[in-house]
């Protein structure tokens, strides 16, 4: 079943169409790796798909609804985004800030309750924060930092988690770990949306791959079909060699086309 | 930590009465009780609202703008209010309607809000530019006020009110501002989640269900009923809402919704203190103003903090 489905995106910013009738599904159980050269609309088709932005032309629509109808507070319950570079404005503790994570569902007042609390531990857990839980957000690294607003994303056990370049900053083993847990929430059922520029990583643990070049949708389709080197040409306009299927697969760049 | 400052500010309080009592304890005993009710409580309870009021909106506006140097100052309402209630003053409406200034000074902070919230829609940083352009027209109002007084009267009363002050309140100004500030603060304590979530920029926000838009205008709505009110009755006090936050931080911590009632009553208790002094600093004879006190210690604090900005900042 399709769960998210963007029909007819557009997008004009000054003049200039940032996306150009993008029409894709998106099922429960997918990991959907957008990729594209820089500028191609990866950034802006995710805040669509998200129901952050509201395109010039076209719908998103959530389980047949569409986002524009949806209450902010019941989608921010279901859907996690994480904008590029997200940062912390205020030297709050890691713990803190995973926590801003469940605040759709917080009451207006009144502090943590103990499952509340049992939450935000294993999310810190499971991003591998377990020894920057006081400290604060705005001393941590880059690649911390980012676990850490990868925590708050999952923290709240979203359907849907929609991430623009989660894996920035981060060194190859917690790139791999986190591209492995992305992988892991969609095999458990639910849908991950997320712009990928390691394009090994994409090939390796995505399930689905969607390019954008100029706006527009060049190729959606199951990883192993889609990401060809035919592909590769056509979007970043270089020679590619792509070698080797699922997790032994590797993308190797040879020379501009 | 938040006893503690209830301690502190109740201890202000004490601490005033104790010396009006002994200041006042030669009178007779029902002159004493007049004073002490009359005067000095109201004057008390209209500080320590005045005081959590900007303590507060300090306090939410440095979530808000998630900027260490915001202020109630900063978005023009106090201009805004100021320049409303000279308007009362120089137009002589006050001799004809005691409340007009009040009144006026409210509909000055109005003004001012909508102005800031309509010009900076477009978010922060137009929102802080937005209330400087604000600030400095109303500062221009002021001005051509104090310029045109008729007599040298006006001008003195417009600059004497200016100074901030809580001389002279009686239980009636209580009576008047009181709604006004209690209502905005109510207002402004529902926004605590929603300024915790904006830690994490305005997109994440707006990614866990808060609505932008509708935080600027809560906001801004609370700060100018209790920004307002505060003024039309006072003057302007400055420095109270940029001081408060960042004495309860290291208490407290960073989490906005945690430095909002701690902050207001800090400010309740600095503002309390600040009047006690200003009362009790008699300088050749002329009680120091309270707007003018709070602006000799709040300055070099305020430099101190740009300068803590400017070497923390990349």
């Amino acid at each position: 079943m399709s769960r998210l489905v963007a029909t007819g995106i557009t997008v004009q910013r000054g003049g200039r169409r940032i996306l150009n009738d993008v029409s894709a599904s998106f099922s429960d159980g997918a990991f959907v790796a957008v990729i594209g050269a820089n500028g191609a609309g990866k950034s802006t088709l995710l805040s669509v798909l998200a129901g952050l932005l509201k395109p010039d032309g076209g719908k998103t629509t959530l389980d047949g609804r569409p986002l524009a109808d949806l209450d902010r507070k019941a989608l921010a319950r279901r859907r996690a985004y994480l904008p590029q570079n997200p940062c912390c404005e205020w030297p709050i503790s890691v713990e803190s800030l995973v926590a801003l994570g469940l605040t759709p569902s917080l009451p207006a007042f009144g502090g943590f309750a103990p499952e509340v609390q049992d939450r935000v531990s294993q999310a810190i857990h499971a991003c591998d924060l377990d020894d920057h839980r006081e400290q604060a957000a705005t001393t941590l690294s880059g690649g911390e930092l980012a676990r850490a607003m990868l925590a708050r994303a999952l923290v709240g056990d979203p359907d849907l988690l929609i991430a623009d370049e989660p894996m920035a900053g981060l060194d190859p083993r917690h790139a791999l770990d986190t591209m492995a847990r992305l992988q892991r929430l969609a095999h458990s059922g639910k849908l991950v949306v997320a712009s990928v520029h390691d394009l090994t990583l994409a090939a390796r643990f995505s399930t689905h791959i969607l390019a954008l070049s100029h706006g527009s949708l060049i190729a959606h389709g199951p990883t192993g079909d889609t990401l060809s080197a035919a592909l590769l040409r056509e979007i970043f306009e270089v020679e590619a060699r792509v070698s080797g299927r699922g997790a032994d697969a590797a993308i190797d760049f040879l020379a501009p086309a | 930590m938040v006893l503690f400052l209830i301690a502190i500010a109740s201890g202000a309080v004490w601490l005033s009465l104790s010396q009006i009592l002994h200041v006042f304890g030669s009178n007779p005993t029902d002159l004493a009780r007049l004073i002490v009710l009359d005067l000095r409580l109201p004057r008390a309870v209209l500080g320590i609202l005045i005081g959590a009021a900007l303590g507060l909106c300090g306090a939410v506006l440095q979530g808000l703008l998630r900027n260490p140097l915001a202020d109630p100052g900063l978005l023009g309402i106090s201009s805004g209010a100021a320049l409303g209630a000279a308007i009362a003053i120089y137009f002589g409406l006050t001799t004809k309607f005691a409340y007009a200034a009040p009144a006026l000074g409210l509909c000055g902070a109005v003004a001012a809000t909508i102005l800031t919230f309509v010009f900076g829609r477009g978010g922060t940083l137009s929102l802080i530019l937005a209330g400087a352009a604000v600030s400095a027209l109303a500062g221009a109002g002021l001005s051509l006020a104090l310029n045109l007084a008729p007599n040298g009267t006006g001008a003195y009363e417009i600059m004497t009110w200016l100074m901030g002050s809580l001389t002279d309140v009686s239980w009636e100004q209580v009576k008047l501002a009181a709604p006004f500030i209690v209502v905005g603060m109510g207002i402004l304590a529902t926004t605590a989640r929603s300024l915790d979530a904006l830690s994490l920029g305005e997109v994440q926000a707006e990614s866990l269900g808060v609505d932008p838009d509708r935080l600027r205008l809560t906001i801004l709505v609370g700060v100018a009923l209790c920004v307002g009110a505060a003024t039309s009755v006072a003057g302007a006090i400055g420095f109270v809402g940029l001081i408060s936050p960042h004495l309860v931080r290291p208490f407290v911590g960073h989490e906005p919704s945690r430095t909002l009632i701690p902050s207001a009553l800090c400010g309740a208790a600095l503002l309390l203190g600040a009047d006690v002094c200003s009362r009790l600093l008699p300088f050749n004879g002329t009680e120091i103003k309270l707007g003018v006190f709070t602006a000799m210690v709040g300055a070099p604090f305020f430099f101190w903090l740009v300068m803590r900005v400017s070497r923390t900042a990349p």
